[in-house]
């Protein structure tokens, strides 16, 4: 541990380069995290004292966020994801070789200091897991022989820039394109569009196009945007949400790789036509390998005179870009509590309404879109809305990334226009032995064979873009478990519903899968998500229950062939219970357990 | 004006202003839903949820909806008695609450809306969570397994008090109501037991030291007229077994 006197002046210099803004806040934390592996009592305090705001406000963002640590860590934090696709590729056999050959408990830090390792929810490299974070960059495709080499550069304390790129490689794994991914797209013609045409036209452009929120909720972008322009003020904000924590997705991953002119793009039109100067990028911390890149093309579109003052020559149109960075926390996906976080607070979904299009960032009118959102409004601007309403259906136009993974021969993107069956896409991605879906992520739904001819677009299946396929070696039920864990770890805690529930709902689930349950669990399992999916403030916990209810209907045969024949077991083990008994009075004979079948046979 | 305007709550007629929500309007027009991190004098926080009612055929927190003319708002059917009560079962496994040892037991806001709502016993798994005890202040102590995290002591301190004696953090199940001095100790604040926040609390996790169980089990502020009827353990003076000191 530093000094403290060390310690002062580092954080007064990273908080110094942040103009002592409050709202920097959690990236001031990221920061300080960076150059002193945690956030001591006493780097708190000094990040509240430089700041001028009460070290309680700090802890409070400091604990909140699953990757700033207020407890020591190693200097090199080893992440596994663990998605269930990460499990499928076997990542927790992984995970266990690697803490023994480093020679460090699983989620512990090594006596040393100089490693700890644990597990994170998925880190959107569903195409090529298993996959982990080291220090929050991206590790992927991991096999022994890649680890056994990570515990040498480890052990040798070989800073990151030196470990091979290899490691590193983060692939697009494009497998299909359409009008959004297929066709050139130059940069700047967005721009000159809405210069030329003016707002009024664009938003005409958008509001033909018919583009619906492509995060997966479908809210019409146009109105949204007309929202905001109409709303009074003469400070707006335009907010990408670049924080894709739907485990299986990582189409905006690949869009943020390879196509951020079209996002930023995107972006600036959106500015021009609601009136705002400023945007936000917020990039979930699993992306983290992607800032300097990212950093890079902002500075050339500034140079190419796309962003930054005068955009074009136009005095009138001035609009930049600044890039936010998460720190591991899937609520911040939702559009209010994205807005608290990038506000420099924990991130709690707010009571709506009011809607951020009038009362969004510091409570200025807010457009909040997501990534694909943006990239295909650039593309409208351009190629007018008629023209993108062409593909799709009815009331789903134009097209939808969808991140392929798990049990198919061709993980990656595919871009298909929408109202594509499930069929199809199976087909396409070499899935040949498929028995379910889980479409959407964990939040969205299970889907079994019998389903397979249903559309995704937002009259069918509605989906934000991940796409996991179990064939039939896989046990339905791991899946659920491990989303139940999932949503246990990124609940808020802000409502009880949630907070509670999704605790409740793992323990039914592990208990169903350790062949304790029984049929007054599933009915207990339903009821507890009919509670959440009603009762709750946020669209994450009104999700959460959805995969357990859904494979309840779609894949009973998954929880029955576990269940005990008793029709009630108690939560806890009666025998277990009594061996503290045992060990005090020395009885090791018969009589001293309970006969277990007996005991469920006389419950009510 | 003769336009007056309105909602209807289980068939009753609920007049409202502008800027009131479902909860307010009933509240004013003297209709009662059950509620725990709602208390009048504060901004709505819509965290417990047991105040949820069906809003034109969606559930939704009285506390945090606006009311709107002609809104059919219903709260005491059986469909929204049973998620109430499922979300109260919750808050009881969620902390540790032994009520008949526990000296709120009889004035405590959570076990008259428990009650109110049909509640008869916590039904789900216990979380038997380890919260110790807080001592440290002379004139008051914190049992941190009553609490439910309705922030009401949080907002209290903070807005009323000037002090900014608590916070939650955690995130999720993790969640905690701490209080804020290096050692984490009530004792090492400015917290005084007339302190706005020393009021607010709708179970017995801040209670005043030197008296206790004054009040004879029979003739606590619930035990003979429901919540309802008695009204806010918070909203009553200390003189009528509240905690509003006079």
């Amino acid at each position: 541990m530093q000094e403290f006197s060390a310690l002062v002046p580092t954080i007064r210099d990273i908080v110094q380069r942040h103009n002592k803004t409050a709202t920097r806040l959690l990236q001031i934390l990221r920061e300080v995290q960076d150059s002193l592996t945690w956030l001591s009592a006493e780097a708190i305090n000094a990040v509240a004292e430089e700041l001028g705001i009460s070290p309680d406000k700090v802890r409070n963002v400091a604990e909140f966020y699953s990757f700033l640590y207020t407890e020591p860590r190693g200097s090199h934090d080893i992440l596994f994801s663990d998605n269930i696709t990460d499990r499928m590729l076997g990542n927790r056999e992984l995970l266990h070789y690697l803490c023994e050959r480093l020679g460090v408990a699983i989620n512990g830090t090594r006596a040393d200091g100089l490693v700890s390792v644990g597990a994170t929810s998925c880190t959107g490299m569903c195409d090529q897991g298993p996959a982990a974070l080291v220090n929050g960059y991206a590790l992927t495709r991991l096999t022994k022989p890649r680890l056994d080499r990570i515990v040498e550069l480890v052990n040798a304390k070989t800073p990151l820039e030196q470990w091979p790129r290899e490691f590193f490689e983060v692939t697009s794994n494009i497998r299909r394109a359409d009008i959004l991914l297929g066709r050139h797209f130059a940069d700047g013609s967005a721009l000159r569009a809405v210069l030329k045409r003016g707002a009024e036209a664009i938003l005409d452009e958008m509001m033909q196009s018919g583009l619906r929120g492509q995060g997966g909720a479908g809210f019409k972008s146009a109105a949204k945007w007309q929202s905001c322009r109409a709303a009074p003020g003469e400070v707006k904000y335009v907010v990408c949400n670049a924080d894709e924590g739907e485990p299986g997705t990582f189409k905006d991953r690949v869009l943020m790789q390879d196509f951020a002119d079209l996002v930023f793009e995107g972006m600036t039109v959106c500015g021009r036509v609601i009136g705002a100067r400023q945007g936000f990028v917020y990039l979930r911390g699993e992306y983290r390998y992607l800032v300097d890149a990212l950093k890079a093309t902002l500075q050339s579109r500034r140079e190419a005179g796309l962003l930054g003052e005068a955009i074009l020559g136009d005095p009138s149109f001035s609009f930049d870009i600044d890039l936010h960075i998460g720190a591991g926390a899937y609520v911040c996906g939702e559009e209010s509590a994205l807005i608290e976080s990038l506000e420099g607070k924990h991130g709690v979904p707010r009571i709506r309404p009011p809607f951020p299009t009038t009362h969004g960032y510091l409570n200025k009118p807010t457009v909040v879109n997501n990534v694909e959102t943006f990239a295909s409004a650039a593309k409208i601007a351009v190629q007018g809305g008629e023209w993108f309403a062409s593909r799709g259906t009815a009331e789903s136009k134009g097209t939808k990334l969808l991140s392929l993974s798990g049990d198919c021969e061709r993980p990656g993107i595919y871009e298909y226009p929408f109202g594509v069956t499930v069929r199809q896409v199976l087909e396409d991605c070499g899935a040949r032995d498929a028995q379910g879906i889980q479409m959407a992520g964990p939040a969205g739904h299970m889907i079994s064979a019998k389903l397979f001819d249903r559309r995704i677009c937002f009259e069918d299946l509605a989906t934000g873009g991940s796409f996991m396929v179990f064939d039939h070696r896989r046990d339905i039920l791991d899946g659920i478990r491990n989303f139940a864990h999932f949503f246990v770890h990124e609940s808020c805690g802000f409502c009880t519903p949630c907070r509670v529930g999704t605790s409740l709902l793992r323990d039914l689930v592990d208990k169903v899968h350790t062949g304790h349950g029984t049929r007054a669990d599933l009915e207990e399992m339903r009821k507890l998500g009919q509670i959440m999916r009603v009762g709750s403030h946020c669209g994450l916990g009104q999700t959460a229950p959805n995969p357990v209810l859904d494979s309840l209907d779609q894949f009973p045969e998954a929880y029955e062939r576990r269940l005990r024949s008793t029709a009630f077991e108690p939560a806890f083990d009666m025998n277990a219970a009594l061996e503290q008994a045992r060990w005090l009075t020395g009885r090791t004979d018969p009589a001293a357990y309970l006969d277990e079948e007996a005991l469920v046979g006389a419950m009510p | 004006m003769s336009e007056e305007l309105s909602f209807t709550l289980d068939g009753r007629r609920v007049p409202f202003q502008d800027g009131q929500t479902i909860m307010t309007a009933a509240l004013a027009a003297g209709f009662y839903i059950p509620h725990l991190c709602f208390n009048p004098e504060f901004t709505p926080h819509g965290s417990c949820r047991v105040c949820l009612v069906k809003i034109n055929g969606r559930m939704q927190a009285s506390c945090t909806t606006p009311a709107a003319a002609g809104q059919t708002v219903l709260s005491e059917i059986e469909e929204v008695r049973e998620i109430r009560r499922g979300i109260l079962q919750m808050l009881f496994v969620e902390g540790n609450h032994v009520c008949p040892a526990c000296e709120k037991s009889g004035a405590c806001q959570l076990q008259a809306v428990a009650y109110y709502a049909g509640m008869l016993a916590p039904h789900y798994t216990h979380f038997y969570p380890r919260r110790p005890v807080d001592a440290s202040h002379p004139d008051a102590l914190i049992d941190f397994n009553r609490c439910i995290l309705c922030e009401l002591c949080v907002r209290a301190s903070r807005d009323v008090d000037g002090k900014n004696v608590f916070a939650v953090q955690g995130r999720g199940i993790k969640a905690h109501l701490v209080v804020n001095t290096p050692s984490g100790k009530l004792g090492a604040t400015d917290f005084n037991i007339t302190d706005k926040a020393a009021q607010v609390c709708p179970t017995g996790t801040i209670l005043r030291k030197h008296s206790g169980y004054e009040i004879p089990i029979g003739q606590r502020l619930y035990d003979r007229k429901p919540i309802n009827v008695v009204g806010d353990v918070a909203a009553l003076a200390v003189s009528k077994g509240g905690r509003r000191h006079d």
